[in-house]
């Protein structure tokens, strides 16, 4: 499969959205992320089958181009299990929030560009294999972001859109520092993935470099205490903004965080595992606790993605083969049910003209659809059996239980007592907005247009997919899990 | 007739190029500031016909240089008082102390 | 081996009708969702009967003990090489049993609801919610494998919460789903860690594995996992006592059993097939699912099952003989109940004469759900006829519900341990087993049978005897052919299930039990069973001032139990005030102020700094000559002097 057209379709329809009339926009753009989810989709089946023939290659689909010679920089693209994971997650997240968008009536043929723009620097940044173009596609997918919020957002907007801006560009600075350093400090000069992760790279560089990348695409994915851009960034932004700024974004740096600091620097990984964990732990409580404390349910799925992003770090920094095939999930599942959940939270909004949890109440007897989706998408957060949240972090608990030794074990119950948090914060939020007696001016509220079904059940079928029958993700991703575990088990 | 030799002109040069400088820093009149910029140039083209003539009679460099500057120097004039003019026309004035719109 | 699958068919058909009638229902089964949810239901039961049979008389036995077989298993998530979740079907005594029990429990509240459930708004809604809790609760009780069990274990729970919070615009409701959810969560953290602790020792999920190697003296694992210590306690006894509080919790045992009185906000067939039958002895049902490693290898945290189950039963018949809302009084006799069963389980030993325990648990275990799934039905009968749930609103209902009466009479005489009634039979072999084991939760659970007689009694005088009933109800009478049918099939298993000879068929260790019926033994149980009756008939059966003058009388025991001896409140202190208070709110706060405030702090500290900076950008061109002839003459000294 021709990889490129990942990159050039949403490309492409971004630059067509430009030159055709307003109102064919949103039936374009729909087009386009359809187009996405099919090539995704066609990407896994074409994928399976290479492994079920028997290829055992570690990258799939590989391409390279000269792109900067004399820096030995190269347009090199290819794929792995867990790559096609974060695409087939990129594809539903996009066409949900192309759909749920639809009633975007200020500078629409903007939105829906800087939307396709976002999706192109995320497929860009999954398939890379050369760090510098990693970085490029990552660059890339911040900028919109910042667009999306500043122009089409809510709230304190201005502040929520430098915040989270300045907060990606600093790590974003730390990971081309780091980067940098790699390159140099490797003796390759390459920023060839595969070449690189072929030489061990000098334990005293991987002790600088492994903290700066880790820390930069850490603040994408919320490490404690760099998560602060998240609650005010989800809330002040527009519905899409915030599904693809928590289903998407957050994940480049999950991804950034396995992939090149972890995958690169196994020494280093070792090193600075305990101080992983312990961050993440307490990003995992804390986070829950305080979501606990949030009115405002956008503050609440913000805070709660800090929760649930602390157990992809922890998944990480626990070093094991299922810990880190889980982290991979935990990305999938956590960014199909946040988009999701900001999804509901903005159609919920659109009818209630409020997002605070005491405000609403009774809404399951007007709103059935949407409530039910609700319903749906917390229990997936609070870890129900058959929806995506529970595989995730159960593989995660049985990953982290392998390491035999208090510290390790305290973490994991401490991480494990977050579900009972969760089940608090969850519970509440959505029986004060779904249950209890309605309001009277609740009365004439209408439920889910057809648009706002499909991004619902296109969601919620990524979720109940890997909830009821987990065992495909985790063929996809864990040969990849088991390469960047043979490179830290030659560690001593 | 005691020929001026190499330190003489050196001396004048640099006299005329801190003459230029000191113009340039206290006058707040954009003519005399030009005309200062001009005395600094002059001072450069001095030093360029002394060292030519002195340290290397038989090559022309120095000279070239000099009437590069020239030209540059009739040139850059024109630019100077034409942005001299227009600036005269917006704010009535040619103190440069009135013209500091470009700042923080 | 049979052929399993149709064995897969029992708990797939309630999942068939869960996922049309949960899909369609609201548009296309609005009227018909009862009869189809019925129907699959019924072959459901029909297949677990079948299989049943086939177990206990056809295939089940080899060598004369009953095997464990597991006809289905498909890996669902693969850890690592031998740790892997499967999802597979678990064929042993305790798990066919526990299918007959869940499917005919199941059955006879689909069509008791047909009744009592007739015209609500969401009736699609709540047979699609029935049908997930039942295929849940079916898959739970055939895990083979323990994480399995933890996937059902909290799909239950689950299903708890949606069918208790099903009058969802009630805020009692809302606020007891949401505490049963919960606090069974709470419990269930304990269950999935101790479920990790023995899968790290074991190496294996899978049940029987892992109950082998557990439990061999020669295994490796054996010998690790109780060499390695915690706080001066094998590893693990650690394991073993956190799996049991996620049975405490969900089995409603002190100090976790606070939510299952107010779980009665849920529709009452709900409560009977939920709270009464099923799921709440799922606790009690684990402890059975892994006694073999409980009592060969973790003795200590047998005896812990045991304690705790002796003083739920305990406390939850003293509370019972308080309230005066009659579905919470069947609330807490249930969880006294599964007291009973929790401490015979706790006083048992693994195989032979010894395991009478566990063979009594089991047996009470399956008369119980037949007596309390009647006995709520039928104040499910009693509420649909009055309109309330409060003793004092009912009293001479004998003759305006006359089958309702017998049947409660029945299943109000089998609790209580009345012979030939099914309680009695299963009550006389747990006491049995505390009196050979262990005489303090014997003299206890002695007392604690003479108070369920007691308050049983007095709950029946007070709704058919006692002060005349005069508003008589003719809108719809007793309820119909499809609310007394399961009352009367289900009074003749509470008058007749005692009667199975049950030590032949499930015993600890699988082989027949031998045991003979002693009848100066039962003597002292029935006389107190009795003695409790006739004081609650000389109290109750007429109104008269004797209860108010003996809770004078008793006015602190009294108010204490009234008020559940203010566990509650005691809870409610913890997650409000400590919870909240204490770390949800310090730790908003945190975020806020200090980690959000450093992130604010440097975006002011830079404007700070090129606020001052910003001054040397003065527009005034001759200064920047100025900085530019310093830099150069500090550019050509460095040059010069060769500094650089």
């Amino acid at each position: 499969m021709n990889l490129t057209l990942l990159i050039l379709i949403p490309l492409l329809t971004a630059i067509a959205l430009l030159l055709v009339p307003n109102r064919h926009v949103k039936w374009l753009a729909l087009a386009g992320a359809s187009v996405q989810l099919i090539l995704a989709l066609a990407l896994l089946v074409i994928y399976r089958n290479e492994v079920a023939a028997g290829n055992t290659a570690q990258v799939f689909f590989q391409q390279q181009y000269n792109w900067f010679p004399s820096w030995n920089i190269s347009f090199h693209i290819g794929v792995d299990g867990i790559s096609v994971a974060m695409i087939l997650l990129t594809a539903f997240v996009v066409i949900a929030g192309v759909l749920v968008s639809w009633n975007v009536e200020k500078m629409t043929k903007e939105f829906y560009f800087l939307l396709l723009l976002l999706s192109f620097g995320a497929y860009g940044f999954f398939i890379s294999l050369d760090l510098f173009v990693l970085f490029f596609f990552l660059e890339i997918a911040v900028i919109p972001k910042y667009l999306l919020i500043g122009i089409w957002g809510s709230g304190k907007k201005e502040y929520s859109a430098n915040k989270l801006a300045l907060m990606l560009m600093g790590g974003s600075a730390l990971v081309l520092v780091g980067l940098l350093g790699v390159y140099f400090g490797s003796g390759q000069h390459t920023f060839d993935l595969l070449l690189l992760s072929k030489v061990s790279i000098p334990v005293k560089v991987q002790m600088i470099c492994f903290p700066l990348l880790f820390v930069g695409f850490g603040v994408f994915t919320a490490l404690f205490p760099f998560h602060t851009w998240v609650p005010d960034g989800h809330s002040s932004a527009p519905t899409a903004g915030s599904m693809f700024l928590a289903g998407i974004s957050m994940k480049l740096g999950g991804y950034g965080c396995l992939r090149v600091a972890t995958y690169m620097m196994p020494e280093g990984a070792k090193e600075y595992a305990n101080i992983i964990i312990i961050l993440s732990t307490i990003a995992i409580l804390y986070g829950a606790f305080a979501t606990m404390m949030q009115k405002d349910l956008k503050y609440i799925n913000a805070y709660s993605s800090v929760s649930h992003c602390g157990f992809v770090l922890l998944g990480i920094g626990m070093l094991t083969k299922t810990a880190i095939t889980g982290a991979v999930m935990q990305m999938v599942s956590h960014g199909l049910m946040t988009a999701l959940f900001f999804a509901v939270i903005g159609m919920i909004y659109e009818r209630t003209h409020t997002r605070q949890v005491d405000e609403m109440g009774g809404l399951l007897k007007k709103l059935p659809f949407i409530t039910t989706v609700l319903f749906m998408v917390g229990f997936c957060s609070l870890g129900l059996p058959g929806l995506s949240g529970f595989v995730a972090e159960m593989t995660i608990f049985m990953g982290s239980w392998e390491h035999n030794n208090s510290f390790h074990r305290v973490a994991t119950i401490a991480a494990c007592m977050s579900i009972v948090v969760t089940a608090v914060y969850i519970l509440r939020a959505i029986s004060k907005t779904a249950m209890g007696p309605i309001k009277e001016s609740y009365q004439h509220l209408t439920d889910a247009t057809w648009n706002e079904k499909a991004a619902a059940i296109i969601l919620l079928a990524g979720i109940i997919a890997i909830g009821v029958a987990p065992f495909w993700l985790q063929d996809l991703i864990s040969p990849g899990a088991e390469i960047i575990m043979q490179k830290i088990q030659l560690v001593k | 007739m005691l020929a001026p030799g190499l330190y003489h002109i050196l001396f004048i040069s640099t006299a005329l190029f801190f003459i230029g400088v000191y113009g340039f820093f206290t006058r707040r009149n954009l003519i005399t500031i030009l005309m200062s910029v001009e005395l600094i140039l002059n001072s450069v083209n001095l030093n360029f016909i002394a060292f030519n003539k002195y340290l290397w009679p038989d090559k022309l460099d120095g000279l070239f240089f000099t009437i590069f500057i020239i030209a540059i120097a009739a040139a850059e004039a024109a630019v100077a008082i034409a942005i001299i003019i227009n600036l005269y026309r917006s704010h009535q004035s040619i103190d440069v102390e009135n013209a500091e719109e470009m700042k923080y | 081996m049979p052929n399993a699958t149709y064995i897969a068919l029992i708990p797939l058909l309630p999942l068939v009708a869960f996922l049309l009638l949960g899909l369609f229902g609201r548009k296309y089964f609005k009227q018909s969702a009862g009869i189809i949810a019925t129907i699959l239901m019924l072959a459901s039961t029909l297949l677990a009967l079948y299989t049943a049979y086939g177990y206990f008389f056809e295939y089940g036995k080899m060598e004369g003990v009953y095997q464990k077989l597991i006809p289905v298993k498909y890996t669902w998530l693969q850890f690592s090489e031998t740790v892997s979740i499967d999802m597979g079907i678990l064929l042993d005594p305790i798990s066919a049993m526990m299918l007959v029990v869940v499917t005919f429990i199941s059955l006879m509240v689909h069509i008791y609801s047909l009744g009592y459930m007739k015209g609500d708004e969401r009736f699609a809604t709540y047979y699609a919610f029935l049908g997930l809790f039942t295929f849940s609760m079916l898959g739970l009780v055939i895990a083979s494998n323990i994480f399995q069990m933890y996937i059902f274990w909290e799909l239950v729970g689950v299903s708890s919460f949606l069918l208790i919070g099903y009058y969802y615009d009630k805020p009692s409701a809302v606020a007891a789903c949401k505490k049963a959810f919960i606090v069974t969560r709470f419990a269930d953290l304990g269950f999935l860690i101790g479920i990790l602790i023995l899968s790290f020792y074991s190496g294996t999920l899978d049940f029987n594995t892992l109950i082998q190697r557990l439990t061999s003296p020669e295994s490796s694992e054996l010998s690790t996992a109780l060499t390695s210590s915690f706080l001066g306690i094998s590893a693990l006894t650690w394991g073993m006592v956190l799996v049991f509080i996620g049975g405490a919790g969900k089995s409603a045992m002190f100090p976790l059993h606070i939510w299952l009185p107010d779980a009665m906000e849920g529709p009452t067939p709900v409560s009977a097939l939920i709270h009464a039958a099923t799921m709440v002895v799922a606790g009690v049902f684990l402890v059975a699912r892994l006694f073999p490693v409980f009592a060969l290898s973790a003795p200590g945290a047998l005896s812990i099952v045991g304690y705790v189950g002796i003083l739920s039963a305990l406390i939850a018949a003293v509370i019972a003989c308080t309230q005066t809302d009659i579905k919470r009084v069947l609330a807490f006799s249930t969880m006294s109940q599964i007291g009973f069963m929790m401490f015979a389980l706790g006083v048992s030993k693994y195989g032979g004469e010894e395991g009478l325990g566990y063979t009594a648990s089991m047996f009470h275990l399956f008369t119980h759900a037949m007596f309390k799934a009647l006995l709520f039905l039928g104040a499910g009968a009693v509420i649909h006829y009055v309109h309330s749930n409060d003793m004092k609103d009912m009293g001479g209902l004998r003759k305006l519900l006359p089958i309702t009466h017998i049947t409660f009479l029945i299943a109000c005489l089998a609790i209580a341990g009345v012979p030939p009634f099914a309680g009695f039979f299963s009550k006389e072999e747990i006491l049995l087993a505390a009196y050979n084991h262990n005489p303090v939760i014997y003299y206890t659970a002695l007392i604690t049978s003479a108070l369920t007689a007691f308050y049983m009694f007095r709950l029946y005088f007070s709704i058919f005897w006692n002060k005349e009933h005069n508003t008589i109800c003719e809108e719809h009478g007793e309820g119909g052919f499809a609310m007394m049918m399961p009352l009367i099939l289900l009074s003749i298993g509470a008058a007749a299930a005692g009667f199975i000879p049950f030590v032949n068929f499930v015993s600890s260790d699988g082989k027949v039990l031998p045991t003979e019926f002693h009848l100066q033994f039962s003597i002292a149980p029935v006389a107190l069973g009795v003695a409790g009756i006739f004081f609650a008939m000389a109290m109750y059966k007429k109104p008269t001032a004797i209860p108010d003058k003996i809770a004078a009388s008793l006015s602190g025991l009294y108010k204490a139990a009234y008020h559940k001896f203010y566990i509650d409140e005691l809870y409610l202190f913890i997650t409000k005030k400590v919870l909240f208070n204490l770390i949800g709110k310090p730790a908003a706060w945190f975020d806020k102020n200090i980690v959000d405030g450093l992130v604010n702090a440097t975006g002011t500290g830079t404007q700070i700094i090129s606020e001052k900076i910003k001054r040397m950008q003065s527009g005034k061109v001759q200064q920047y000559a100025i900085y530019f002839l310093v830099a150069v003459i500090g550019l050509a000294v460095l040059v010069i002097y060769g500094i650089m």
